[in-house]
C-alpha cells in the first residue's frame, strides 16, 4: 500500500518535472526549427499573410539553397572560415598548452601574477579591443585578408584554453612526473610522454571550444573585412545576403543554417566535451 | 694555468660541456617554466596590453581613419558626456543587463533544478536546451529577426490567432519598448543554457546528506531548496553571474544583427555604439572613449557583486 503511493507520487514528480521542461525545451529548439521551416518554403507562402507560418504546406523546396550556391560566394565564405579556425586554433591550443602546464604544475617567480593575468585578458571582451586591433592590422598590412583574423582570433583563444588546461594539468597527479624526471627524462620528455597523453580530454575540450568559438566569431571579422570573397560564413551570412535594405529570407535563413552544420555536427558528436568546458572554463578557480 | 670552459668557449671550441650546459640551464624549474609561457605572453602583450594602451591613447586624441591626431586630453570624453545618445545608451545597458541577468538568474537556476532530477532522456534534454549556446549567436539572431518581422512574425500571428492581442500586433524591432524587450529575449535565449549548465554542476555537487537532514526536520520541497539548495549554490552563481554581467553589458552581437541600436538609439550599448562612431563614423577616438566608460562602470558593478558576495 505504502509503497504504490510512494510510487505514484514519484510518476506525478516525473510528469511535473517534464511539464516544467516542456517551455525551456520549446523555447531553446524552436528558433531552429523556424528556420529551417523558412528556409524550405515557396516565396509566395513565405510572404502571404493568410497561410500558416509553422510548416510548409505547397511543398518543399531547395531554390533558396541553390541561390545560395549558384549566385553567392558561399562556398568561398565556408572554405575561409574552415581555413581560419583550424589554423587559429592549432596555434592557440598549441601555446596554451605550454602556457597551461608550465602556469599550472611549475614554480617560478611571478607564476601566480601571470595566471591572473591571463585570467583577466579572458575577461576582457572583444568590445574593448576592436577599434585599436582595426589600426594594428592596417599597420601590419594584413587588413582585408583572413590572415587577419588568424593573427588576431589567438588573443581571445589562448587566454581560455590556457584557464581550460590550466585545470586539467592540476589533476594529473604529480608523482607520475617525479617519476619521469628521476629516470633520467628531460623536462620536455616528461611534458610530451607522461603529462599530455593524461590530458588528452582536456585538449579535446580546448580544441572543440576554440574551433567554435572562431566560427561563430562575429566583430572581429566584421570589423577587418570589407572584401566578399575574404568574408567567414557567419559575416557573409548577415552582411552580403542583405542587398540593399531587402531581406532575402528565404536563403538568408538558408544561409544560416548551412553555416551552422559544422558546429551542430561536432556538438552532436562530442556533446559531453562541451558540457565540461563550459563549467570548467567558468567555474575552476 | 688551467683553461677553463670560458676560454674554450671564447675560442670558439665547441666544449663537451657545452650543451650539457644549456640544457643544464633550460632543465632548471624556473627557466624551463618563464621559457614555455614566454610565447603565449609575447602573444598576449602585443596583440591584448598594448591595443589595449593605445585604446587609452585614441580617446585622449582626436584620431580619425586615416589621420592620427594629436593630443586633445579629456575632450572626447566631455564630448560625449554631454552628447544625448550616449547618455541614452548608459541607461539602455543598464536596462538591458539588470533585466537579461535577473531573467537568466531565475530561469537558469530553475532549469538546473530541473536538469538535476533523474529523468529519462537526461541527455538528450540537455543537449537541446544548451545548443543556442552553440549555434553562431549571428546567424541565430537573424532567425529571432525574421521571428519579430514587423509583417510576418511568427510571434505575432500566434499571439492574434490566439486571441491574445488585436491584429496588426505590435512592431518588435520598430517601437522602442518593444525593441529592447526583444533584444532582452534574443539575449536570455542565448544565455540561460550556460547559466543552466553551470548552475547544474554546482547542484551535483552538493552532498546528499543534507537533503535527506532537512527532510529528517521535514522541510518542504520549497524549504529544501530555498535552505539548502540556494545557499550553497551561492558560490558559483556568484562566478556565473560576474561572468554573465561582463559579457552581457560587452554585448555587440544581438544588437547589431536585431536593431542596430535603432530605433532612435534605444537599444545602442557600448559595443554597438562604439562601432557606428568610431568605424562608420571613422571617429576612432569618440569610439575609443565611448567603448573604454564601460570599464569603471562594469569595475563599480563587478565591485558591488564581490563586495555582497564577501558579505554573504
Amino acid at each position: 500500500m505504502a509503497s504504490a503511493t510512494g510510487r505514484r507520487a514519484r510518476i506525478g514528480h516525473s510528469v511535473r518535472s517534464y511539464a516544467n521542461l516542456v517551455p525551456y525545451v520549446f523555447f531553446a529548439l524552436f528558433p531552429f526549427y523556424f528556420m529551417l521551416v523558412t528556409s524550405f518554403k515557396p516565396n509566395a507562402e513565405l510572404y502571404n499573410l493568410k497561410s500558416i507560418p509553422f510548416w510548409i504546406q505547397t511543398g518543399v523546396i531547395t531554390d533558396h539553397y541553390r541561390f545560395l550556391f549558384a549566385r553567392t560566394e558561399f562556398l568561398v565564405w565556408i572554405k575561409n572560415t574552415l581555413i581560419v579556425s583550424v589554423v587559429a586554433t592549432a596555434v592557440s591550443v598549441g601555446l596554451s598548452i605550454l602556457a597551461g602546464y608550465s602556469l599550472a604544475r611549475l614554480h617560478f617567480r611571478g607564476a601566480g601574477t601571470f595566471g591572473t593575468a591571463v585570467f583577466i585578458t579572458y575577461l576582457v571582451p572583444p568590445t574593448l579591443l576592436f577599434l585599436p586591433l582595426s589600426q594594428v592590422v592596417v599597420w601590419l598590412g594584413i587588413s582585408d585578408s583572413i590572415l587577419a583574423l588568424i593573427v588576431i582570433y589567438p588573443t581571445f583563444l589562448v587566454p581560455f584554453c590556457t584557464w581550460l588546461l590550466m585545470g586539467y594539468f592540476r589533476t594529473i597527479p604529480r608523482e607520475v612526473e617525479e617519476c619521469a624526471l628521476v629516470d633520467g627524462a628531460t623536462r620536455m620528455q616528461t611534458l610530451r610522454k607522461i603529462v599530455l597523453p593524461m590530458a588528452v580530454p582536456g585538449i579535446i575540450c580546448a580544441l572543440l571550444f576554440s574551433f567554435t568559438l572562431c566560427w561563430n566569431e562575429f566583430i572581429y571579422a566584421l570589423t577587418f573585412i570589407s572584401q566578399s570573397a575574404h568574408k567567414t560564413a557567419v559575416v557573409g551570412v548577415t552582411a552580403d545576403l542583405i542587398r540593399g535594405d531587402i531581406y532575402y529570407w528565404g536563403s538568408l535563413m538558408a544561409g544560416a543554417v548551412l553555416a551552422s552544420v559544422p558546429i551542430v555536427v561536432c556538438y552532436v558528436l562530442f556533446l559531453d566535451y562541451y558540457v565540461s568546458g563550459l563549467t570548467a572554463g567558468a567555474v575552476k578557480g | 694555468m688551467a683553461v677553463g670552459p670560458r676560454v674554450l668557449e671564447a675560442t670558439g671550441f665547441p666544449g663537451p660541456g657545452r650543451f650539457a650546459r644549456i640544457r643544464q640551464w633550460w632543465e632548471q624549474e624556473h627557466v624551463f617554466g618563464y621559457g614555455l609561457i614566454l610565447p603565449a605572453l609575447v602573444l598576449l602583450v602585443s596583440l591584448v596590453a598594448f591595443p589595449f594602451g593605445m585604446a587609452i591613447y585614441f580617446s585622449l586624441s582626436d584620431y580619425w581613419v586615416g589621420s592620427p591626431g594629436g593630443f586633445v586630453g579629456l575632450a572626447n570624453y566631455r564630448e560625449i558626456l554631454a552628447n544625448e545618445v550616449f547618455r541614452q545608451t548608459v541607461q539602455n545597458s543598464f536596462v538591458f543587463t539588470g533585466i537579461a541577468l535577473t531573467l537568466k538568474t531565475v530561469l537558469g537556476v530553475w532549469l538546473a533544478v530541473l536538469l538535476a532530477r533523474d529523468l529519462r532522456f537526461k541527455r538528450l534534454i540537455r543537449g537541446a536546451v544548451l545548443l543556442p549556446f552553440v549555434i553562431p549567436t549571428a546567424l541565430s539572431t537573424l532567425g529571432w529577426q525574421w521571428m519579430f518581422d514587423s509583417l510576418y512574425s511568427v510571434v505575432n500571428w500566434t499571439a492574434i490567432h490566439v486571441g491574445l492581442i488585436r491584429p496588426p500586433g505590435p512592431n518588435w524591432l520598430g517601437q522602442s519598448t518593444y525593441a529592447m524587450a526583444a533584444v532582452i529575449t534574443v539575449n536570455v535565449w542565448r544565455g540561460l543554457p550556460f547559466f543552466a549548465i553551470t548552475t547544474l554542476a554546482g547542484l551535483v555537487a552538493i552532498p546528499r546528506e543534507f537533503y535527506e537532514a532537512a527532510e529528517v526536520d521535514g522541510a518542504s520541497s520549497w524549504g529544501r531548496f530555498w535552505h539548502v539548495t540556494l545557499p550553497l549554490l551561492k558560490p558559483v552563481l556568484a562566478v556565473v553571474i560576474l561572468f554573465s554581467t561582463i559579457f552581457t553589458f560587452g554585448d555587440f552581437n544581438i544588437v547589431y544583427v536585431l536593431t542596430r541600436g535603432g530605433p532612435v538609439n534605444t537599444t545602442h550599448l557600448f559595443a554597438t555604439l562604439a562601432y557606428q562612431i568610431g568605424l562608420n563614423g571613422g571617429n576612432l577616438g569618440q569610439g575609443a572613449a565611448i567603448s573604454l566608460f564601460m570599464l569603471p562602470l562594469l569595475g563599480a558593478v563587478v565591485f558591488f557583486q564581490l563586495r555582497y558576495i564577501r558579505k554573504e
